[in-house]
């Protein structure tokens, strides 16, 4: 009987579906979160949304499954000739303009908290290490403004200040503070992505894309570049390093000292090599 | 020969007596403007990129078994990812309806050919030189900037090698194939409807064809142009998409996507046609809402020309064009909605005949709402940072794509495969093909959108051991190849079929439009008397006619091949 069959390969499968829920993580069924408050607004909104989703999913292939059963070809059966329902139609319709119109709202309402940087924690605001660096504050309070580049297949993160601050690969950020990031690319089109710390901004060469994050807990933050840009794509990764803040103070005075002993030692090789060769060159 | 009518007393005219042979041989294929067979050969060419785009994603599911797996480079792997897309996309869902459009228009509104039979075969091997063009490719090197080939990546800098080349010259020979043939269409459509057919009684599936027609013709010129401003960029020194020549990467963007998304539609809305026809014929029910399908057709295509930027919801974008994008894409699901609701509404109460065509088309609803609610979610464009450009994109995409339209493909093959080859596919064959097709499906791309959601990119070749993703892609692996050895049945079952099938008969499923009322395979000139067309299901009418007649009602179409001439 093809519609038993039907009916018991969806139940095996809906079986299967709860086997693998029942023990799983949370981020089986939600987007990752717990880095950034933003982050964690997108996970409430997705849910909201999941939640909305699910009975109609289970109305529509609940409906389905039922007809399929119930509606089977029977010997001697006859087929209602219905052609149409206007108000059923019509019912339907704008039932599901209403359902759109509440996630509209939903939306409005979450929108706010994700896209406006939240301010910094009260213990940074003012603190020693917002003014060594020198950055100009975000909208919304004392922070620090990073800008982040993208090049096949590397991140260069630039740190604001006179001395020149900068990384590859991984980002050291003090925690409690709002970090705002300034993302661009200057080869191919790149997307900045760290999934605990909030959505997605492309790297669009010419262009400026701004997003944000507030790490509570000191840790490492993995993610990677999710727009392909070429064979090494895949190997383009990005971690972001919390750190107390004391500690971040640290960390930008020894990578300040090693990026001048760089170029330090850069110019005295360039002075060697020109008193050589007679200069030039 | 021009036969007078054979009457039955008090029946409907009996349809074919005097019929045109075709002719024979590999020449008379090579050189043929009949839209049968100009229709079997967009057939057997786009199965044919179906099963290499099939092969290719399997190579891909299998490098990704594994974390860390080195099977693949990543420039393979890039090759196989944008060579499966665009084959995918442009050689086998959008020519392969253009196929089952050739073939059915023309019988189901009651008409000799379509409207420009050359025309119609510059299309077709148009589309097989687009095709050869791009494959070429492979023997030097294939195009890795995926199906979209964004710029600046696209560009001679960063893709020097041919391969960026020749997916432009296959986007302007499919892209013209697919012009030409929806000029066709639209003629064909516009003009050739059999004497009483008004718009609300033409088949559903020839008005999802016509909307289909008119979406290429206003969709097609944006990329055409975008393929042309890519040509320049990277061989005559313009800078269209550099931004150091005051080009901009975001303009190919939008011009990719103002056709890549009416693009997505012209991939639905015909398979969404054949299930319109398949669901009444084989619950025995008229369609539920006819001017409701038919509406929420139009409506969709022009909605689908407003909804481009959700493709770009992590771009620099101000927040206003954000809120219009997401409104507009909201603004579709009511229409494709009421679709599906109607879809169910026609089987309610009905007597459905289980047969492997009712089974594709009944799973177009099933995994189609699926993609339809996980798109809905990706309007949200809060949610969409998060999920932009992962591989739950790749699953919700596959739902519409492959659950949708590829389901509704084989259900239309499954459904007219009698008539176009006068033979049965098997039922066993084919239900054996449905269930691991189905199975392997949800079990390939279900378990994807915890991938994305836990973090993985599409268009990666690799992940690293410890990210969480490994239980995932093997599950997704197993799948893919259930799915691959779904679809090869069924490609077994044609290819046994084709001659060595139970016979058809002329109306084997008692259709409800006029392809049914023709030979099986029909004959050169189609029809040699059109009826008339009194209500949306003409073939029913003519069916309760000769039974009124006192006729069998299997008798209708049979041809009457000797005696009056």
């Amino acid at each position: 009987m093809p519609a038993r069959r039907t009916l018991l390969a969806l139940a095996a499968a809906l079986a299967a579906l709860l086997v693998f829920a029942g023990p799983a993580t949370a981020d089986l069924f939600t987007p990752e979160s717990g880095g950034s408050p933003n982050a964690d607004k997108i996970d409430t909104l997705y849910k909201i949304t999941l939640y909305i989703s699910i009975p109609i999913l289970l109305l529509v292939e609940g409906t389905l499954i039922y007809s399929l059963v119930k509606y089977k070809a029977r010997r001697g059966g006859q087929a209602e000739q219905i052609r149409g329902n206007t108000s059923l139609e019509l019912g339907w319709t704008i039932g599901a303009a209403v359902i759109l119109v509440i996630l509209t709202g939903v939306t409005f309402a979450f929108l706010n908290g994700i896209t406006k940087p939240e301010k910094s924690g009260p213990e940074i605001a003012g603190g020693v290490q917002v003014a060594a660096i020198g950055q100009p504050d975000p909208p919304g309070g004392k922070g620090m403004r990073i800008t982040v580049n993208g090049q096949q297949y590397l991140w260069r993160y630039d740190y604001p200040g006179k001395e020149s601050l900068f990384s590859y690969h991984e980002m050291v950020v003090p925690t409690d503070t709002t970090v705002t990031l300034d993302i661009t690319s200057s080869d191919v089109v790149h997307s900045w992505w760290i999934p605990k710390l909030g959505g997605k901004a492309d790297a669009v060469p010419g262009h400026t894309a701004e997003t944000w994050f507030k790490i509570s807990k000191p840790g490492l933050y993995g993610g990677q570049c999710s727009e392909l840009c070429g064979a090494g794509h895949a190997d383009m990764r990005a971690v972001v390093r919390a750190v107390p803040p004391d500690e971040f103070e640290r960390w930008a005075k020894d990578q300040r000292a090693e990026i001048k002993a760089a170029q330090d030692g850069l110019a005295a090789q360039r002075r060697a090599r020109e008193a050589k060769t007679g200069g030039g060159g | 020969m021009e036969a007078s009518s054979a009457r039955l007393a008090g029946g409907p005219e009996i349809s074919m007596h005097g019929f045109t042979e075709q002719p024979k041989g590999w020449l008379s294929w090579l050189t043929t403007t009949d839209h049968k067979r100009i229709g079997v050969m967009y057939l057997y060419a786009t199965f044919l990129w179906f099963i290499l785009g099939g092969v290719m994603a399997l190579i891909m599911r299998l490098q990704l078994a594994q974390p860390d797996n080195t099977l693949l480079s990543g420039e393979t792997y890039n090759s196989l990812a944008s060579m499966h897309g665009v084959t995918m996309i442009f050689l086998w869902i959008v020519p392969v309806l253009a196929g089952f459009g050739n073939y059915f228009v023309p019988l189901m509104i009651g008409a000799r050919d379509m409207a420009f039979p050359r025309l119609n075969a510059l299309s077709f091997w148009l589309l097989v030189g687009g095709g050869i063009a791009f494959f070429c490719s492979l023997f030097f090197e294939p195009p890795q900037a995926g199906w979209t080939s964004y710029a600046p990546l696209s560009d001679d800098a960063y893709s020097p090698s041919g391969g960026i080349d020749a997916w432009i010259f296959l986007i302007h020979l499919t892209g013209l194939s697919s012009l030409v043939g929806a000029i066709n269409f639209i003629a064909t459509i516009h003009n050739m409807r059999a004497p009483g057919m008004s718009w609300g009684r033409m088949p559903l599936f020839v008005w999802s064809i016509l909307v289909y027609s008119y979406l290429l013709v206003a969709a097609l010129p944006a990329i055409a142009a975008a393929a042309t401003m890519l040509l320049t960029d990277r061989h005559f020194g313009t800078g269209f998409f550099n931004v150091a020549d005051g080009g901009d990467p975001l303009l190919w963007q939008h011009l990719f996507w103002f056709f890549g998304h009416p693009e997505v539609y012209i991939m639905i809305l015909p398979a969404f046609g054949i299930i319109s026809e398949i669901l009444p014929v084989f619950s025995r029910k008229p369609v539920f809402g006819y001017k409701a399908i038919a509406a929420s057709t139009v409506t969709i295509a022009f909605l689908a020309l407003l909804v481009w930027a959700h493709h770009m919801f992590t771009t620099p974008t101000a927040t206003v064009v954000l809120a219009f994008f997401m409104l507009s894409s909201f603004a579709i699901s009511v229409p494709t909605g009421v679709k599906i609701f109607n879809w169910i509404a026609t089987l309610w109460r009905g007597q459905i005949m289980m047969k492997t065509a009712l089974y594709f088309a009944v799973a177009l609803p099933a995994l189609f709402v699926i993609g339809g609610i996980s798109g809905v979610m990706l309007a949200v464009f809060p949610v969409d940072w998060q999920l932009h450009d992962t591989y739950y994109v790749v699953a919700h995409l596959h739902y519409v794509l492959f659950g949708g339209s590829v389901f509704g493909i084989f259900a239309g093959l499954y459904y007219w495969f009698p008539k176009m080859s006068g033979r049965l596919l098997s039922e066993t064959l084919g239900k054996l093909s449905f269930w691991l097709m189905f199975v392997g499906f949800n079990l390939t791309f279900l378990i994807q959108h915890s991938a994305g959601l836990s973090g993985m990119p599409r268009r990666v070749y690799d992940y690293p051991a410890d990210a969480g993703l490994t239980a995932y892609n093997l599950i997704s692996t197993i799948g893919s190849f259930l799915l691959g050895i779904g679809v090869m049945i069924t490609v077994v079952n044609v290819l046994k079929s084709v001659k060595g099938g139970r016979r058809a008969g002329n109306d084997p499923w008692k259709g409800n439009t006029l392809e049914w009322f023709t030979q099986s395979p029909p004959p050169a000139n189609n029809f040699d008397t059109i009826p008339r067309v009194r209500s949306v299901e003409p073939m029913k009418d003519i069916r309760r006619e000769v039974q009124k007649a006192g006729k069998a009602s299997e008798s209708v179409a049979q041809p009457v091949t000797s005696g009056s001439s």
